[in-house]
């Protein structure tokens, strides 16, 4: 159950309290319990497509 | 646009934020609605609105909750246009998530997949949140914009259907060939689970 979202700044605590990356998860885990993150994190790993960093790159710009 | 002047630097500090958890809305939408290219549709959507409120974004606050909600108000607006009706994208990768003792079939990444997306859209989302996206009840609450109770009860609920499903193997199956069929039955079982339908038990 360690396989958490790799390179995720982001998750640290910032302003809040920190997040529980598996706390909720508790009380039953059944056997699909981490497909879910597994299915998020499959999504995360996938490359970027280049529409995104094109759209960020215009971000700039269009201000 | 706002009082405070942003800088530059601000808006680098804001951009190179925002870039970071482009993978985790990708992820989000891609729980929520299912198929890919909406799901990117509906990301670039979120950073586009994002990118415009970003005086409104506080910096060291998590950007990821804050983008999540933007997206999820983005997604529940084209869900009332009926744009997004659960459906299902055969591109998920075929992983063999667990084979649960005397079942003939492995559970895939796939199926959990299908069973999420029969799932109510709230239940959907919460269990999205807490269970893939590592938040907290008490974050998750205020992503939706309601209380950790009621976040609690979601995603026990959903919880409980994923378990009937995966557990008891009682997996909608992809029709073969034919996804307009497919699609269809993916409606009715979300009706069916929203409390809409009559016929399917």
């Amino acid at each position: 159950m360690s396989s958490d979202t790799p390179n995720t700044p982001q998750r640290a605590p910032a302003g809040g309290p920190p997040p529980h990356p598996s706390a909720p998860g508790k009380e039953q885990d059944p056997d699909w319990a981490n497909g879910l993150r597994q299915l998020y994190d499959s999504v995360v790993e996938e490359p970027l497509p280049d529409s995104f960093q094109d759209l960020l790159d215009k971000l700039d710009v269009k201000d | 646009m706002s009082d405070h002047e942003r800088t530059a630097a601000d808006k680098a500090d804001f951009k190179r934020e925002l870039t970071e958890v482009v993978p985790h809305l990708r992820a989000f939408a891609r729980g929520l609605c299912g198929r890919a290219d909406m799901a990117d549709d509906l990301v670039q959507e979120t950073l586009l609105k994002a990118w415009a409120a970003q005086e409104r974004f506080q910096p060291g606050t998590s950007m990821r909750a804050w983008t999540f909600v933007i997206l999820r108000n983005a997604y529940l607006t084209d869900m009332r246009r009926n744009r997004f009706r659960g459906e299902y994208d055969e591109t998920v990768a075929e992983r063999v998530l667990t084979a649960p003792a005397g079942q003939e079939e492995p559970i895939h990444l796939s199926d959990m997949h299908r069973a999420l997306l029969t799932l109510p859209p709230e239940r959907r989302e919460a269990l999205l949140l807490v269970g893939a996206g590592g938040f907290s009840y008490e974050e998750a609450a205020t992503i939706c914009d309601c209380a950790v109770g009621t976040i609690k009860s979601r995603v026990g609920r959903a919880r409980a259907a994923l378990n009937a499903m995966l557990a008891d193997g009682n997996i909608p199956k992809r029709s073969i060939g034919d996804s307009a069929a497919h699609r269809a039955i993916l409606q009715e079982l979300d009706d069916v689970a929203s409390g809409m339908g009559s016929s399917r038990s």
